[in-house]
């Protein structure tokens, strides 16, 4: 199949799964964003904004659906990710120049790979911190923790999680600054009108996904909940 | 009266495909500063015979940027640090009086090093010969006129088509893919009527015969645009991937 063996089919995969996973990004910041609302004066964990939003992620027949296609789409994206780069280095040769390059391009494009780790290496710290004991736990037949919210709270009192999870959340900015517009390249969908109207899109939608990641945790940081 | 500058050069010597190389330093005095990079390293290679050594081996033909033989990876840069330039138009006036100038070979698996400076680029032909023309029957020359052309278009063909295939794009890219010279040579036919019938057919046969050669997987950094002599814009390899996406699926 033309998809798996050329180089143009194999960075297709790339850019479906990349823009597969920057569209759950945006659905899973829109729900994050109820952490915002606080307490919001619930008299019961269960009545916590937040709790309701997760409670209805949980049941919803949908995202069940979606959960096994989100976690495919990320190990196809991870996978070729590593089947790429080892082949570019290959194509690169084992002779490098000794002359450092001095051209003149965005510091993401040449990092995909760096960048690509560094997310992966704290999503799984991340599925630890929440998804573990919350959506799993409907999977596996467990019992999920009924306040994620409480979660929540209890992780970003403590300032070195937050920390983590704004560098975190600023590898991703620098991933997707790069892949959104890069993606359309790949899937052939550019000329010289919208090369800028997709690298404008792509810096503003990285920038809004990155700056509503980085609210939440400091929103909690700093008490604004109490 | 001309400027003169010393310079040192780092140049990259290799004695055959299979052999290691090593930098080599030589010192170069009173160049002229109106003289072209590639007249320097005649001089210095003057300067090697007559001691009786190896003169160092590059490759050059026309030496007015038209012809795509020159190379050299030059301080960090393809085709030297000026834009939009082959090597052999870049001048020594670029340099500073003191300064060491490294010089090295393109550096990609699908270009191995022949000798010294010199790589063997013979995979682009390889490319070409397997989709890069149109099929036309020999036979009376066609009015030029008879077939309508946009300007938009021509003007994109033309653009396209000022690619003389010197490789800077393949030596630039970190992932040593080629598709900057291949998306040109799709592109300067693609975009013409005549060129259009075998559009499908001949994208997937050069796409084939790149990847057969071992260049790699366009990650869209733009480093082969940056430094391209002719300015071969990107948009050609959005257009190749749209070519190819779907002649693939019209299969
Ligand atoms: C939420 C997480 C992620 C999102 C939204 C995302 C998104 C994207 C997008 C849109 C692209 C551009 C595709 C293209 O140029 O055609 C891309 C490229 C890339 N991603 Fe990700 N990515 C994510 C996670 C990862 C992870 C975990 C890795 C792991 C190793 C990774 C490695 C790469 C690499 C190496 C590239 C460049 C490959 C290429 O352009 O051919 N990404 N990503
Ligand atoms: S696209 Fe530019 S850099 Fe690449 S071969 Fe053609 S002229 Fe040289
Ligand atoms: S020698 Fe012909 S382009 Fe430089």
């Amino acid at each position: 199949m033309w998809i798996f063996n050329s180089s143009i089919g194999r960075k297709l995969i790339m850019s479906l799964s990349g823009l597969f996973l920057i569209s759950f990004l945006i659905v899973h910041l829109s729900a994050n964003l109820a952490l915002l609302a606080g307490t919001g004066g619930a008299a019961t964990p269960a009545e916590i904004p937040y709790n309701v939003v997760c409670h209805f992620m949980d049941t919803n027949p949908f995202i069940m659906v979606m959960v096994p296609v989100l976690a495919l789409g990320f190990l196809v994206h991870i996978v070729y990710a590593f089947i790429l780069t080892a082949q570019n280095r290959k194509a690169r040769g084992n002779d490098r120049y000794a002359s450092s390059s001095k051209t003149n391009i965005s510091w993401a494009s040449k990092n995909m790979f760096i960048l690509g780790i560094i997310v992966l290496g704290f999503l799984c710290l991340h599925l630890i911190h929440f998804w573990a004991k919350m959506q799993l736990q409907h999977f596996i037949g467990g019992t999920p923790d009924a306040n994620a919210y409480q979660l929540a709270v209890d992780l970003f009192t403590n300032p070195v999680y937050v920390v983590i999870y704004i560098v975190w959340i600023w590898a991703l900015w620098f991933h997707l600054t790069h892949g959104f517009w890069s993606a359309f390249q790949s899937m052939g969908l550019n000329n010289y009108n919208w090369m800028p109207r997709w690298k404008a899109l792509g810096s503003v939608l990285a920038t809004l996904i990155a700056i509503g990641f980085t609210i939440i945790p400091l929103f909690f940081m700093f008490g604004l909940n109490q | 009266m001309d400027k003169t500058i010393n310079v040192t050069l780092k140049i990259w010597r290799q004695k055959g495909p299979k052999v290691k190389g090593a930098f080599e330093t030589y010192k170069l005095d009173n160049i002229s500063t109106d003289s072209s990079f590639l007249e320097m390293l005649d001089i210095l290679n003057e300067q090697l015979v007559s001691k009786g050594q190896e003169p160092v081996v590059f490759d050059h033909d026309c030496r007015e940027g038209i012809c795509g033989a020159c190379s050299l990876y030059i301080n960090g840069h393809p085709h030297g640090p000026d834009d939009s330039v082959t090597t052999c138009q870049l001048h020594m006036r670029r340099f500073k009086d003191g300064e060491t100038i490294t010089i090295e070979p393109w550096r990609s698996a699908g270009f191995p090093v022949i000798r010294d400076l010199m790589v063997d680029r013979q995979a682009f032909e390889k490319i070409m010969q397997s989709g890069g023309y149109v099929s036309v029957n020999t036979g009376g020359v066609p009015d030029a006129n008879a077939i309508g052309i946009s300007k938009i278009d021509a003007d994109e063909a033309m653009d396209s088509a000022s690619c003389i295939g010197c490789g800077a794009c393949v030596a630039a890219c970190k992932n040593g893919s080629a598709m900057l010279f291949v998306s040109a040579k799709v592109s300067q036919l693609a975009l013409l009527p005549q060129g259009r019938i075998e559009a499908a057919r001949r994208a997937k046969a050069m796409v084939a015969r790149m990847d057969e050669l071992g260049f790699g997987n366009c990650t869209n950094t733009g480093a082969c645009e940056a430094e391209c002599p002719k300015n071969v814009s990107i948009t050609n390899i959005a257009r190749l991937n749209r070519e190819f996406i779907s002649a693939k699926l019209k299969d």
